[in-house]
């Protein structure tokens, strides 16, 4: 019983939806899409996956956070400035690409 | 109607072929191609040079400047050579002029140039024309000076005068990715929203569609909506696959902004035509007060030298942090004390690849893997600086021991000379609009007739 319960406390969001991307939106932003696949997925990422948490992965505040909730797509959204700008000598990501593990990886 | 082809998201990535002469048959208005991006980062523009190789953009646009003759229609590329400074036009233009003298074809060719002069954007910055957008570094006039590349992002108002002038071929330096492709459904007094979501839509070729890879689409622009198409097997556009490319590297899904105004998509509505073909109807362009233009600028950030080291050690591994922690440390004195160097003269950083080269701090999933490679990075001043405490930091990738007493340690180098100098390194300064009066008052025209 107990095992069990350990288990369900471990799922992550990349267990429950079909993808998740990020990107640069320019320089200066990144953005990150969470192509739930399903509304009942959407319906749970948007129940179970706050702003707050999502800020606590990045390190930076929810003021700084977009959020959109696309209902039509499915998706969630989010974008936020740049930790360190693209290129710039502490960037260690220049297109953006490995955001999203990290996001994916959450706990929900 | 104005019917646009676009056979990539940009020059350099190829495209269908069969999937073009399907386009060149449907007769196109206009055959619309990007050239660049910030995406691959500073250097690009900071050094003003193509990301791709000539031979690359060379067979491609061979085969673009064909399709032009073949169709009977202009041919345009916005930021031309990656990042659409002079220099990249200049590059375009004579691999241009090369082909025309190879398909002995005469064309007559546009050059829109979207580079400034620093001294010119400082005066704009100190008549307050230069405005901060969101999270934009600080900047001063010494900042622009510093920027050895600057250029503006042109808008459909350029590239329509562009177009005036009854060239074949319109090299633009920097343009908004879908300037190239919304300047022609404008001109033509088209629904401006529109026009604008079409282009967005349309920027990237194919992947606003399933078989993203195949490039080729076409867009059908009226006065209430366009109509958007891929051309290759296999390829469809779903009103899924074109609405979720709205969420493709913007930061906000349903508006865009624009030099002029700004597009708003909330209303907007996809409709299915048939298995292929997606209309979208309801996009709204929302003209601004001011007349904005993007800027981009770069400039040198120092001078880089890199040093890799792989540790294969499990006792190594597995206090990789530690060592390297105490690498930094006391590289960092005999870099200071040996060569009299301040804090500001210089850095030395040491990512492991394998643990925590991706996030750093951030990193929370921290396990001990089979092996770690440890890339050192050191930036200074000067290009001499840099490759001096390269070579300070070489040793101890090679021989520091976790603790004095133990027997020196080798680990694994995978290059002799192992520090290899990666000469200027690049950052992006600028994230500001340039007011103008007249949308030309910061872009030039020139007309040559080639071939």
């Amino acid at each position: 019983m107990r095992s069990r319960w350990r288990c369900m406390r471990l799922a992550r969001l990349k267990d429950h939806v079909q993808k998740v991307r990020s990107k640069n939106a320019g320089p200066f932003w990144l953005t990150i899409d969470i192509f739930c696949g399903s509304p009942e997925a959407y319906e749970m990422v948007i129940d179970k996956l706050s702003s707050k948490q999502v800020a606590k992965v990045f390190e930076t505040s929810e003021q700084k956070l977009k959020r959109f909730d696309i209902s039509d797509l499915n998706v969630v959204k989010f974008s936020l400035p740049r930790p360190e700008i693209q290129g710039s000598i502490r960037d260690r990501d220049m297109h953006g690409a490995s955001w999203a593990a990290l996001l994916s990886e959450v706990e929900i | 109607m104005v019917r646009v082809l676009v056979p990539s998201g940009a020059l350099g990535l190829n495209y269908d072929k069969k999937a073009l002469q399907r386009g060149i048959l449907a007769k196109p208005d206009i055959i619309a191609i990007d050239g660049g991006s910030t995406d691959s980062g500073p250097s690009y523009l900071g050094r003003g040079v193509s990301k791709y190789a000539r031979s690359s953009t060379k067979i491609e646009w061979a085969g673009l400047m064909e399709a032009r003759a073949e169709a009977g229609c202009p041919l345009v590329i916005g930021t031309a050579g990656t990042c659409g400074t002079d220099s990249a036009v200049d590059w375009m233009l004579d691999i241009t002029r090369e082909i025309a003298a190879e398909q002995g074809r005469p064309v007559k060719i546009a050059l829109l140039r979207s580079s400034q002069d620093a001294e010119y954007i400082v005066q704009s910055y100190a008549s307050n024309s230069v405005t901060p957008l969101s999270n934009a570094p600080e900047i001063d006039a010494e900042t622009i000076k510093g920027c050895t590349n600057i250029v503006a992002l042109a808008g459909v108002e350029q590239i329509t005068e562009a177009l005036e002038t009854g060239a074949d071929i319109i090299i633009a330096g920097r343009t908004t990715d879908t300037a190239i492709i919304a300047a022609l459904p404008i001109k033509q007094g088209l629904n401006a929203g529109a026009a604008w979501h079409g282009a967005k839509i349309g920027e990237c070729g194919a992947l606003c569609a399933t078989n993203p890879q195949s490039g080729v689409i076409l867009i059908d622009f009226d006065a209430d909506g366009f109509t958007v198409t891929p051309l290759a097997d296999g390829a469809h556009a779903t009103p899924h696959t074109v609405s979720a490319h709205m969420l493709y590297e913007n930061s906000d899904p349903f508006i865009l902004y624009e030099p002029g105004g700004h597009l708003d998509v909330t209303g907007s509505k996809y409709k299915a035509l048939d298995d292929t073909s997606v209309r979208v109807t309801g996009s709204k362009w929302v003209p601004s007060d001011r007349y904005t233009v993007k800027l981009e600028g770069a400039r040198v950030a120092g001078y880089q030298t890199v040093v890799m080291a792989l540790l294969r050690d499990e006792h190594y591994v597995a206090h990789a942090q530690e060592w390297t922690d105490d690498i930094v440390a006391k590289c960092s004195a005999k870099a200071k004390d040996r060569l009299g160097l301040g804090d500001d003269d210089f850095t030395i950083e040491i990512r492991l690849i394998g643990q925590t080269a991706s996030f750093g701090e951030l990193e929370k999933n921290r396990t001990i893997p089979t092996e770690i490679g440890a890339i050192g990075i050191v930036t200074a001043r000067t290009e001499a600086l840099s490759e001096e405490i390269g070579k300070l930091l070489n040793p101890y990738l090679l021989h520091h021991p976790l603790t004095v007493e133990e027997e020196v340690p080798t680990f694994a180098f995978l290059f002799s000379p192992a520090e290899m100098p990666r000469g200027a390194t690049y950052e992006f300064v600028l994230n500001h609009t340039l007011t103008l009066e007249d949308p030309m008052d910061a872009f030039t025209l020139e007309v040559h007739e080639v071939g």
